[in-house]
């Protein structure tokens, strides 16, 4: 079974998350500016339960020492142990993107289609990343799914081989 | 007062004649008279008729020749490394040097009276014009500032710096304030507008402590500390952006060791993990910086007694490009360079020998 | 099918390694010193409520971090101040032997030297009754006015027939490198008692964070404290404490460990060159050390590569024998006992830094 349902809709408010447990694993399902994003509950570096971090109001950066400005379109979970920042959207670390990632699941509302689970999303997201789709299906019973086989496993690099 | 030349071409393809560069021998002021041609009037009276007779502390023991090579304390009352003559015999034409940096580390950061500061380092850069880069073209110098008056500092650097003989500015190691805060903005800014390197030397005279715990008993202490010290002033740099306000920018760290490189970039990077919020305009990790912009001197070498952990402390360093010759003339150490120059490979003794220094200060 | 946990994680990985000796455990202040109020005199007391607390100032950085949010009582107290929610959140399922307290307390700081003693009686008394006495698995490093060696003494001497008192606490930052004269006096009184001296990180007298000046950031405070102790190391050596106080043993605490090698080959180098400045020492500066110090694992060594933490237990040599687990529990930066290292060591080397080395130290078995 890859597809998991873990809320209902409207259960998570927007900048909330819930955290959930599926086949053994425990993930972070978040909200953030109408979007869901899914990601394993367990930091690459220290395998603290990194969903539990904080979530920023967005991604810090500067251009030039002194300056800083935030993304807000990058979402940012920050490890609720050493801080270690984390781009909700593909998992990747801030740090070190290509060398250190959490695994990232699919989000869906039940009743999504195929071909429209990028929708509005193509200006921020990586191609690689997928993302939440909000698509109202019933009145009284929408429910939040993740996929957790769909996509390839990128898993955190485990702390021997960094 | 000096000549402003442009550098010549650099023509990397070229295979290069320059062999051996020593990227760290010392130009010591004999006294304060042999500055007097280069002083105006007004501090040469001063001098004459006062007690005051310039920055005459000095970064080693006073009066020490345990510090000094065997052989250099032989010219009477002249400190040894205040010969040109000697130099020349001793070094260049001893160890076939095609190209020798000279540091002058007379402690201008010693004078707390500005005007002194500024006529000081003036005359010390003119005498290093005129009694060194000028009488051997194997000669390169770095610029002798006011650390600690940052504006006038930069003023000084753009009055010399086209001079063909000066490849860097010398900076002391101990400061008031760490050389990547931005107190020290015009100093890197006049760095980058004279393409010039920064080059880090044991010592500074800045009145503070030269531990984070305090004043120290022995020289042994101050000795061992300035790699510490030198740590701290790595961490500013990359912390502060300088290499992200200037990226051309370049530093040559003299003097302080290498073998604690490796470890000291572990904690750094990991510390940026953790707290990258804080800096965002630090990108990469620290150790990219170092690889990309900082030079370190080979003496002292500071080795173990296992070839084994020697090599795996160079390994550490990740790079080729890091690591420069150095004899350190005419202080004493007690490991040759022979020893780092035998144990590594073939390419990296010749990176280390002549390569890292010639890309570092574009000599061909 | 769906399941919702409410604080998954915490004891992730298998419990396969040894039960563990904590080196570095912090029983917070909930208040700072209003929670000493109660165990200060009337005269101390009404020092408090009038003149408050008086340290040199600067050296305190923005941060963007906070204590462990985890590690944060449900009562609402300050993270670690709770001795019941520390056994609950860390000691049991962390499987804790043994935890050595290390206060953060305002004491050492003190400009006024005899409040900063009256304030480090009332933290040790406010360890024995908050932490020793209802939790026996607990050890603690007695508080001293670290610049008022005289009063410090005293208060060694207070503490020293109660044996859960293992060892006499310093700044990172003392005013005067460690081995000046100064502090000779509690050295002498450590040897007397069998009491070791640790050196945790941070904290400071009032000089610069860094031997060229204060820097801006929190994270060059974060580096720093590496090069502080070194400095406190080479000065201890340097001026022979090792050799008037032979059994004294020197705990540096969240400090690294990275840089001990490459620190006793320059301070070799430089023996050979300057002995004739240091004739009373009779051993090269690394024999000292490998005599005498002994180090803590977090913030735990992250090397570019995981081999190079096999150089450096390597290059440690027989130091290997004094390197001890601590967590630093419950500061942001501490170390998951069952996550921290970046190799998996040998059973033997695991016995030995989770629990023998500690055992040995202390006098714990």
């Amino acid at each position: 079974m890859p597809r998991h349902v873990v809320a209902r809709e409207g259960e998570i408010p927007d900048g909330g998350r819930k955290i959930v447990e599926v086949d053994g694993r425990s993930i972070g399902i978040f909200r953030v500016a109408g979007d869901y994003y899914a990601l394993l509950n367990r930091c690459p570096h220290q395998a603290a339960p990194l969903c539990e971090g904080r979530l920023w109001s967005g991604m810090t950066v500067s251009d030039r020492p002194g300056a800083y400005a935030n993304r807000a379109d990058v979402p940012i979970v920050s490890c609720i142990w050493h801080g270690w920042e984390f781009d909700l959207r593909t998992g990747q670390s801030l740090c070190e993107p290509q060398r250190l990632r959490v695994r990232t699941y699919d989000v869906f509302l039940e009743g999504e289609m195929d071909g429209q689970s990028e929708a509005g999303h193509e200006a921020v997201a990586p191609e690689q990343s997928l993302v939440a789709t909000t698509f109202p299906v019933e009145s009284d019973g929408q429910w939040i799914v993740i996929d957790v086989d769909r996509r390839p496993a990128i898993s955190g690099t485990p702390r021997r081989d960094r | 007062m000096i000549e402003t030349a442009s550098r010549p071409p650099s023509d990397a393809s070229a295979p290069s004649t320059i062999k051996l560069v020593d990227a760290d021998v010392h130009a010591v002021v004999p006294s304060t008279e042999a500055l007097f041609p280069y002083l105006s009037g007004h501090w040469r009276e001063h001098v004459q008729a006062t007690m005051f007779k310039g920055p005459v502390e000095n970064s080693y023991p006073r009066f020490a020749p345990t510090t000094w090579r065997p052989g250099t304390e032989t010219s009477g009352s002249a400190p040894a490394g205040s010969d040109l003559g000697a130099l020349q015999r001793d070094v260049l034409d001893a160890d076939g040097v095609d190209v020798a940096i000279l540091c002058c580390t007379y402690q201008i950061d010693s004078l707390h009276n500005p005007d002194a500061a500024v006529a000081f380092s003036q005359a010390t850069n003119d005498w290093l014009v005129a009694e060194w880069l000028d009488r051997d073209p194997r000669l390169r110098a770095g610029i002798v500032v006011p650390i600690q008056l940052p504006e006038l500092a930069a003023r000084e650097i753009d009055r010399v710096g086209g001079h063909p003989g000066f490849v860097q500015v010398a900076l002391p190691a101990r400061t008031t304030f760490p050389l990547g805060n931005r107190i020290h903005a015009p100093i890197w800014e006049a760095i980058a507008r004279n393409h010039l390197v920064g080059a880090i030397h044991f010592g500074g005279a800045p009145g503070t402590p030269p531990t984070p715990s305090g004043w120290s008993s022995y020289y042994f202490e101050e000795y061992v500390g300035m790699a510490h010290v030198v740590q701290s002033q790595v961490v500013s740099l990359i912390t502060e952006g300088v290499f992200d306000l200037h990226p051309d920018v370049r530093v040559a760290v003299l003097e302080s060791g290498f073998t604690w490189i490796g470890p000291f970039l572990w904690r750094f990077d990991k510390e940026w993990r953790n707290l990258r919020r804080l800096v965002p305009w630090v990108r990469r990790a620290p150790s990219e910086y170092v690889r990309d912009h900082l030079r370190f001197t080979i003496q002292p070498l500071d080795a173990p007694a296992s070839d084994a952990h020697f090599l795996e402390a160079i390994d550490q360093i990740g790079s080729d490009n890091v690591l420069m010759y150095a004899s350190d003339y005419p202080h004493r150490h007690v490991s040759s360079p022979a020893r780092l120059l035998d144990l590594v490979t073939p390419g990296l003794a010749e990176r280390i020998r002549s390569g890292n220094a010639r890309d570092l200060y574009g000599l061909h | 099918m769906v399941a919702t946990a409410e604080r998954p994680g915490t004891t992730a990985a298998p419990l396969v390694r040894p039960a563990l000796i904590d080196c570095d455990l912090h029983n917070e202040l909930h208040g700072d010193v209003w929670a000493l109020v109660p165990y200060l005199s009337e005269r101390w007391r009404r020092h408090v409520k009038t003149m408050g607390t008086r340290s040199p100032s600067g050296g305190f950085y923005p941060r963007f971090m906070d204590h462990r949010a985890d590690a944060r009582p449900p009562s609402g107290r300050r993270a670690g101040s709770d001795v019941a929610f520390t056994r609950e959140n860390y000691l049991d399922p962390c499987r804790v032997a043994y935890g050595i307290l290390i206060p953060l307390s305002p004491a050492a700081g003190q400009q006024n030297l005899e409040f900063g003693a009256a304030l480090a009686t009332a933290c040790n008394d406010w360890q024995v009754a908050e932490w020793l006495d209802p939790e026996p698995r607990l050890r603690a490093s007695i508080v001293i006015p670290v610049e008022a060696p005289d009063l410090a003494v005293a208060e060694i001497r207070r503490r020293a027939t109660d044996r859960r008192f293992v060892q006499v606490q310093f700044t990172g930052r003392p005013h005067e490198p460690m081995g000046r004269r100064k502090y000779w006096p509690i050295y002498e009184a450590c040897e007397e008692f069998g009491l070791h001296v640790i050196s945790h990180a941070f904290g400071s007298y009032g000089n610069p964070l860094t031997g060229a000046g204060w820097p801006s950031f929190y994270l060059e405070d974060h580096v720093g404290p590496a090069q502080a102790m070194q400095a406190n190391l080479v000065s201890m050596v340097t001026e022979g404490v090792f050799e008037r106080f032979p059994s004294l043993q020197v705990v540096s605490v969240e400090n690294g460990m990275g840089w001990l090698p490459s620190l006793g080959w320059r301070m070799d180098a430089a023996w050979s060159l300057l002995r004739e400045e240091v004739p009373h020492l009779s051993m090269p500066p690394s024999a000292y050390l490998e005599r005498h110090v002994w180090v803590t694992t977090q913030p735990m060594e992250e090397p570019h590569h995981p081999h190079q933490f096999v150089q450096l237990l390597e290059q440690l040599g027989p130091l290997v024998d004094h390197v001890l687990f601590a967590s630093d529990y419950p500061h942001w930066d501490a170390d998951q006992p069952d996550a921290a290292f970046p190799i998996h060591l040998t059973p033997e080397l695991e016995r030995k830094v989770y629990f023998e080395n500690a055992a040995r130290l202390y006098g714990l078995g």
